[in-house]
């Protein structure tokens, strides 16, 4: 029978199937964190159970690290303690950790892809919802909860009820400053914040096939705001090259004959998916959210709608709950809105490509008076190679602060936050009440646009800028 | 895990949709190491900022039915959403849609996530409000939430594998483990040049 791409890589991974019972998956690479990860280890003590597998688990520092000072302690005591007891738990089970200040430390996310440990057909799991990221390379990856962590590190299986399927085509080509975020951003402002539950995802079409790898990930990572817990997209010559010669990749002919099987991973001709969803990319601008949710977006050319214009009444109700939350008017111009506070980084756009869009933007510019900009690499081998191309150097002179590796201000867990009544532009991912501190306000945006709304000081796209 | 079979108390009727897991327990709670102690970051800054919010009225107190409006626990995959409302008391949440990765941590832990149509959801909300204390009762035996005050006398779904786990309060660790021969059997037929970290 002919199947999709999701069904292939999930038969592979059935390590046992009985009547009335949900599959039980094998797991191939379990990402831990700091944050999600405690409970799981004090219930594997408290159990007597060790880690099964440790040579197929990595932990990382990333959500509640400071992203200055790195030589200090981490000033706040509970998140001291969360990393603290993230190095014990790694130290006692045996898992290889890449703490604060080494060179391989980051949001998990970045690390993954960038060591080469993301590869195609893998079941890829951790303790996030944006696990949806490796999903790029055609993986078969998604966030699970603590129980489901302590879980993995005891049996490196999970028991999992089948997904539907969803095609999301992508026919067309951007056009120039349109981007990989653009699109996400879109499909969630046209499915819906829960039009994905029960799905995995898979993106196709020529739009998606364009797209660089780093692109391909943002948009695999935000496929949870549109409440599919994975999103994939096939293995092709773009994924090939760039797991090529990574530091765990296959060496030699190994990697020819990985690639073979990773080729034959592709969603059937002849395979039916549950649900269709097709965009044109021709037609796609920049987009930015107006609203509390990821799936209030509009294009930047749009106005904030009037909540009258809903003809649903939850979604009304969101709406109007919405602009009062963000204190702004229905039919202002989006062009118009002022921001505090340009944040640029986050597993959904903080890897070397997005670092250069920005860069590229901000080049000879100053970012403007009273905005502040924070720029936060996804990971420590994205900043060095920054500095490599002189990038870091490009945010410095126009003013923004150049940090170090973290999830910093997406979420708000360490001190980069959001003060109350604060508004951001913010090529994180969500968009929620309070998600970048308490009482914040937040427009998720591309790259493209948080580097001219840094310049501009209101939401705008590169072609708003004056020439240098 | 505490057993679920049939629960009645009081319900809070929460008239929003599309509550993500950042309103649950926003993530300056996240930082503890413990297992319990999160009811004080359940839904923290409404209660804050808003006195008329639903649990700051204490016609609600005491309550441990949450009837919330749909897409309720998008977002971040943190199970501390779970355990905020177990440990403020809640011991199931009814909702026309549900997150698939909250509703998945929901039935891990023992917090029994129910199903219902949104004309339910409704009408549970108008009784509530009307007299909050309107006794619900969410039937895990039967599959049925009923509120006679409401005229309510809903079947609801779940699947016989994950209704079984949660009756007999079974821990899904311990049930893996039974079929360790066939993860060890499994592991031998891996690719070999799947990555490893180590």
């Amino acid at each position: 029978m002919a199947r999709t791409m999701a069904e292939k890589v999930w038969e592979e991974h059935v390590v046992r199937r009985a009547d009335g019972e949900p599959d039980l998956l094998y797991i191939d690479l379990h990402l831990v964190h700091e944050v999600t990860s405690p409970q799981a280890f004090e219930g594997l003590r408290l159990a007597g159970r060790s880690v099964r597998r440790p040579d197929l688990t990595i932990a990382t520092e990333d959500h509640n690290v400071p992203t200055q000072d790195l030589l200090a302690p981490i000033a706040d005591p509970v998140s001291r303690k969360q990393v603290e007891t993230l190095r014990k738990n790694c130290s006692d089970f045996g898992v290889r950790l890449h703490p604060m200040g080494d060179i391989e430390q980051g949001v998990v996310h970045v690390v993954g892809p960038q060591l080469g440990l993301t590869q195609p057909g893998m079941t890829i799991v951790c303790g996030d919802s944006h696990t949806s990221t490796h999903g790029a390379f055609g993986a078969l990856a998604f966030g699970i909860g603590t129980s489901q962590v302590e879980h993995v590190l005891a049996t490196q299986t999970l028991p999992m009820s089948p997904f539907k399927t969803m095609a999301v085509t992508v026919n067309g080509q951007l056009r120039p400053g349109v981007s990989a975020k653009d699109i996400i951003l879109a499909v969630i402002a046209k499915i819906g914040t829960g039009g994905g539950q029960g799905y995995v995802i898979e993106y196709r079409g020529e739009a998606i096939e364009a797209l660089s790898m780093e692109a391909r990930m943002t948009v695999c990572n935000m496929s949870i705001e549109a409440g599919a817990r994975a999103g994939m997209i096939a293995p092709d010559q773009t994924t090939f090259d760039y797991v090529r010669g990574r530091a765990h990749a296959p060496q030699g002919a190994d990697f020819d004959a990985a690639v073979e099987y990773w080729k034959s991973l592709r969603t059937d001709e002849d395979a039916v998916f549950d649900a269709e969803v097709v965009l044109d990319a021709d037609e796609l601008s920049p987009f930015v959210t107006w609203g509390t949710n990821p799936g209030q977006g509009v294009p930047l050319d749009a106005s904030v709608p009037d909540p009258a214009s809903f003809e649903d009444p939850s979604a009304r109700a969101a709406a109007e709950k919405a602009l009062a939350y963000m204190d702004l008017r229905a039919g202002t111009p989006m062009r118009e809105v002022r921001v505090d506070t340009v944040f640029l980084g986050s597993c959904t756009n903080g890897r070397i490509e997005d670092l250069r869009t920005a860069a590229e933007i901000i080049r000879g510019r100053k970012v403007a008076e009273g905005v502040r900009m924070l720029v936060v690499p996804g990971s420590m081998r994205v900043k060095e190679q920054a500095n490599e191309e002189g990038l870091g150097k490009v945010f410095e002179e126009a003013g923004a602060e150049w940090r170090e590796a973290g999830c910093s201000m997406c979420l708000g867990m360490n001190p980069d936050q959001l003060k109350p009544g604060e508004r951001s532009a913010s090529t994180s991912n969500r968009n929620f009440e309070g998600r970048q501190g308490r009482g914040g306000r937040t427009h998720l945006v591309s790259p493209q646009v948080a580097a001219a709304t840094a310049v501009r000081g209101t939401l705008s796209s590169p072609a708003d800028l004056a020439a240098r | 895990m505490e057993k679920f079979d049939v629960h009645t108390g009081r319900a809070v009727p929460l008239r929003a949709s599309n509550v993500d897991t950042d309103q649950i327990i926003p993530a300056v709670y996240l930082k503890r190491v413990s297992r319990t102690g999160f009811e004080d970051g359940l839904f923290a800054e409404w209660r804050k900022s808003d006195p008329d919010f639903v649990l700051n009225r204490p016609e609600f107190q005491g309550a441990s039915v949450l009837v919330a409006g749909p897409d309720f626990g998008t977002g971040s995959s943190r199970e501390h959403a779970v355990w905020a409302l177990q440990d403020y008391g809640f011991r199931a949440v009814l909702s026309s849609r549900f997150a698939d990765i909250f509703r998945g941590n929901s039935l891990k832990g023992g917090l029994l996530t129910v199903l219902l149509p949104q004309e339910v959801i409704d009408r549970l909300w108008e009784a509530v409000e009307a007299d909050p204390a309107t006794e619900v009762t969410v039937d895990l035996v039967e599959r049925e939430v009923r509120a006679p005050a409401a005229n309510v006398r809903e079947p609801f779904e779940l699947d016989d594998y994950t209704r079984w786990r949660l009756l007999e309060g079974l821990d899904d660790i311990a049930l893996t483990l039974r079929h360790t021969d066939d993860v060890a059997a499994f592991e031998s037929t891996r690719k070999p040049w799947l990555p490893v970290t180590l």
